[in-house]
């Protein structure tokens, strides 16, 4: 097992040094720079373009950039942000515990639904709870996230006055941040009531991010199962005489998994994504909004460490679902 | 030191929540996170109003919902005959906050003064680069480094300002963020600590509110400075919750979540008017919104072309179809509130066909140019594109076949700014100050082509009219000078005026003397709120 852990860890580095490449480059070829954004409409001077890039480095063959990047970022050196002037590093991980618990919570949600709903949709292929369950999917899959935000906040918020319109925890609860997890910090903090404010306020914004994952974890769990209920081992602990329970929650569930728990882990990516709009729309402060604005402000620094950044996390989160495929299917590591 | 701030913000806290059983509280959904909270480094208005119009004050400010200059931390001052000296006497008695992370020993002085301008001022100040990659960026591109020869203390409550020359100009910039004054002894204790960083996080000043905590991209924290020299404010805290989608701050206005948000949808004006519980108030902007024609490149570099295109311009069409009627049109290239605006001049006539006998008299037959499209609503323009698509129609009925361009908004500054450029860009300005040259010269001087005279316009005659007017320093002289250079402006055309788009901000009737600021902050300063 720890041979397998290691050679999938050794797998990693290639895919390190392309994402440093490609976050490094994909931010560098767009035309536009920092020193013109931040000018704006005021403009700035040839000779003074100039000389800021050069303070900052910028004029430098690019190669010599990366280099020097990749240098730095092995030394756990991130840059520092051209629009804030702070280092990146110490900027995403003030905002990285939001995205975290917002996407956390969507998957808890999305996997404690759509798992239950998946497997209901297999049982009763063909009825109309399965045609409900699957139609409600495809419609939550084909959902646009603003659109859907919105939607949500004239109705809850606005209309009936249930949930709160944006930020992470009522105004009236004021304590310092210790772990930057709203709900955890909330319970720190002692103060009646700031735990469910903070739960309150996550509502919305956990609904509408986990809407997509929920659709697909409901289909992908539905059509896993379907496969594995036709398989020869189910119909042979039927004719065991087993009980359905046991069968599908044993039997049939374990193997249903496998391909479940790679969507489960290809969804973080895809809840990054999601993280964007969610956070936009909900003023929710997470990494998602903060890496659209410094791609639209060409804070260099930001958008290739926080793109690696991000990259590192997902690695991860793929490394462990690898590993837990292993643990659950030891064919894999045998192979 | 984080766990210090941490304990100190806490101590801050619990002291503010001990004493707020009934405190007043007005929390405004700003549009935006803060840069940071040193004003001096940054540009944007958002960060301006966190940090400089909440927190600091300035020698000089504009008065609260206008844009006279008036008395502040300096009661009066005096510019000296030649027009190169400006002596402040500062107000005695001024107070610096005391928060949980700075306790001042002493009032202010002229000595903050002195360095508040020497840290920018001064390269070899080990404050010139004090946070990485920083820059003072409004004292360098303002043209203050420029003007300034030096800063002096005369005594403890005089401070006379050398310029290098007699520039009417000069004096608007005192009421800047960028001159707000910092407490010099709070910058020696951090320069003393190693900690200098923390200069542009945790703020002091001698303004309305006093900073208490900022968790970022979530809420910002104030208190009412109890010794502001204007007396304390009504509010006792003031919430700036940072709400970067405008749809979600319209609902939570509309909630009671937020007392005040600054930029409502202009489609969604009315609507809001409708609700009893509700206030919009507009203000006509200052800013304007504009066609730049490359008067460098042919065809556009004769006048009577460029005064066809203006005249073919459906401007009523534009002011509904783009501005859904939320705008003035512009007679003049500065806003018409400005003391230097000529009422004399018109809106630019719709005139087709006199627009193709000037085009025949300019011996130019099927014109085809380029239109770049903003890509970004900006106040001055709220849709590029739709503005875009009822310029190619209008010029397309004169004969003018127009290819609409756009690019991504880093890319459209930088490439629209170019001399090099071809056809006419879509472009604006919002106001710095209330100063006309802050329009007429910083827009169409000859020593701003390349970079924001995006007409690439350097007409002697104008020039010459601009520079004197800087040098005169008699409002009713000056006056004359920018009405005789408008008429230049409008003979030559290098711009086609479109309008000037009002500003609104929605609040809560619960909110009392609030006042809009025509210069587009959002100032609290004498704001209170009813239960």
């Amino acid at each position: 097992m720890l041979r397998y852990f290691l050679y999938r860890l050794a797998l990693l580095i290639p895919t390190f040094i392309g994402v440093t490449i490609v976050a490094f480059f994909f931010i560098r070829i767009l035309p536009g720079d920092p020193v013109q954004v931040l000018a704006g409409e005021r403009g700035v001077s040839p000779e003074r373009h100039a000389e800021v890039l050069a303070r900052l480095g910028f004029d430098r063959p690019l190669w010599e950039q990366y280099f020097s990047y990749l240098w730095n970022v092995l030394r756990g050196d991130f840059g520092i942000s051209f629009a804030s002037k702070r280092p990146v590093a110490q900027e995403f991980f003030s905002r990285f515990p939001a995205t975290v618990e917002l996407a956390l919570c969507a998957m808890i949600i999305a996997t404690a639904l759509g798992i239950p709903a998946g497997i209901l949709a297999a049982v009763k292929r063909g009825t109309w709870i399965d045609q409900a369950t699957m139609g409600t999917a495809l419609v939550g899959y084909s959902m646009p996230i603003f659109w859907w935000g919105m939607l949500l906040i004239i109705l809850f918020s606005g209309i009936l006055h249930w949930t709160p319109v944006s930020g992470r925890i009522a105004l009236n609860y004021f304590f310092p941040s210790v772990t930057g997890f709203m709900l955890i910090d909330s319970l720190l903090s002692g103060q009646k009531g700031a735990f469910l404010s903070a739960l309150h306020y996550l509502v919305l914004p956990t609904v509408v991010l986990a809407t997509i994952p929920l659709a697909v974890i409901a289909r992908q769990t539905r059509s896993a199962m379907l496969e594995v209920l036709g398989e020869d081992y189910v119909r042979t602990a039927r004719a065991k005489g087993l009980q359905p329970r046991r069968i599908i929650g044993i039997h049939a569930l374990r193997n249903a998994m496998i391909p479940v728990i790679t969507t489960i882990g290809l969804q973080v990516g895809l809840l990054m994504a999601g993280a964007i709009l969610t956070e936009t729309i909900f003023s929710w402060p997470g990494i998602g909004k903060w890496m659209i604005e410094a791609v639209n402000k060409r804070d260099y620094f930001v958008v290739q460490s926080g793109l690696l950044l991000i990259a590192l996390i997902i690695m991860a989160v793929n490394l462990i679902v690898d590993v837990l495929y292993a643990v659950i299917n030891p064919r894999i590591r045998h192979q | 030191m984080k766990l210090m701030t941490t304990l100190l913000s806490a101590t801050a806290l619990v002291a503010m929540m001990a004493g707020g059983a009934y405190a007043k509280q007005l929390v405004y959904c700003s549009e935006g996170s803060p840069e940071g909270f040193d004003p001096a480094l940054w540009s944007a208005g958002t960060t301006f109003d966190a940090s400089s119009r909440a927190v600091m004050n300035r020698l000089v400010d504009f008065e609260l919902g206008g844009s006279t200059i008036v008395p502040s931390l300096a009661e009066s001052w005096t510019i000296s005959e030649d027009g190169t000296e400006i002596t402040f006497n500062l107000r005695k008695g001024v107070k610096w906050q005391t928060t949980a992370y700075f306790t001042p020993t002493r009032e202010f002085n002229a000595d903050d003064v002195v360095w508040s301008i020497n840290r920018q001022f001064d390269p070899a100040s080990p404050w010139a680069n004090y946070v990485d990659g920083a820059s003072y960026q409004y004292f360098d591109s303002t043209g203050f480094k420029a003007a300034l020869k030096s800063v002096e203390k005369i005594d403890d409550y005089t401070v006379k300002f050398v310029f290098n020359q007699a520039d009417s100009t000069v004096f608007v910039n005192f009421p800047m963020d960028f001159l707000s004054i910092g407490s010099a002894e709070y910058a020696t204790q951090l320069e003393a600590a190693g900690n200098m960083a923390q200069f542009n996080q945790l703020p002091v000043g001698t303004g309305k509110f006093q900073f208490v905590d900022y968790q970022t991209d979530t809420v910002i924290r104030y208190k009412s400075n109890p010794d502001h020299f204007g007396g304390a404010s009504p509010i006792n805290d003031l919430i700036f919750a940072i709400t970067k989608e405008p749809a979600a701050a319209q609902e939570a206005l509309k909630a009671g979540q937020c007392d005040v948000i600054p930029y409502p949808i202009p489609g969604d004006v009315a609507g809001l008017r409708q609700d009893p519980n509700l206030v919009v108030t507009e203000t006509a902007g200052e800013n304007v919104g504009f066609i730049a024609f490359n008067t460098q490149q042919k065809p556009f570099d004769n006048p009577k072309v460029r005064q066809a295109l203006n005249l073919a311009v459906n401007r009523e069409a534009i002011l509904e179809g783009v501005y859904a009627g939320q705008a003035v049109l512009a007679r003049n290239p500065l806003p018409a509130s400005s003391w230097a605006s000529d009422p004399s001049n018109e809106v630019p006539a719709y005139d087709p066909e006199a627009a193709k006998a000037l085009l025949a008299e300019a011996g130019v037959s099927d014109l085809s140019m380029k239109l770049w499209w903003m890509p970004v609503a900006r106040p001055y323009n709220p849709n590029g594109k739709r503005m875009g698509e009822l310029l190619q129609a209008d010029w397309a009925s004169i004969g003018v076949k127009v290819e609409l361009v756009s690019m991504d908004w880093p890319v459209y500054l930088e490439q629209s700014a170019s001399v090099e450029r071809d056809g006419a860009v879509m472009i604006g300005w919002g106001a710095d100050n209330a100063d006309p040259d802050n329009f007429l010269g910083v827009l169409l001087s000859c020593a701003a082509v390349g970079t924001n005279n995006r007409a690439q316009w350097c007409y002697e005659p104008y020039d010459t009219l601009i520079k004197k007017a800087k040098a005169t320093f008699d409002q009713a002289e000056r006056t004359e000078i920018y009405h005789e250079a408008q008429k230049v402006f409008h003979e030559q055309t290098p711009w086609v005026l479109l309008a000037h788009s009002n500003q609104y901000i929605a609040h809560n009737k619960r909110v009392v003397n609030f006042k809009q600021d025509p210069l587009g902050y959002h100032r609290f300063d004498g704001a209170d709120v009813t239960e």
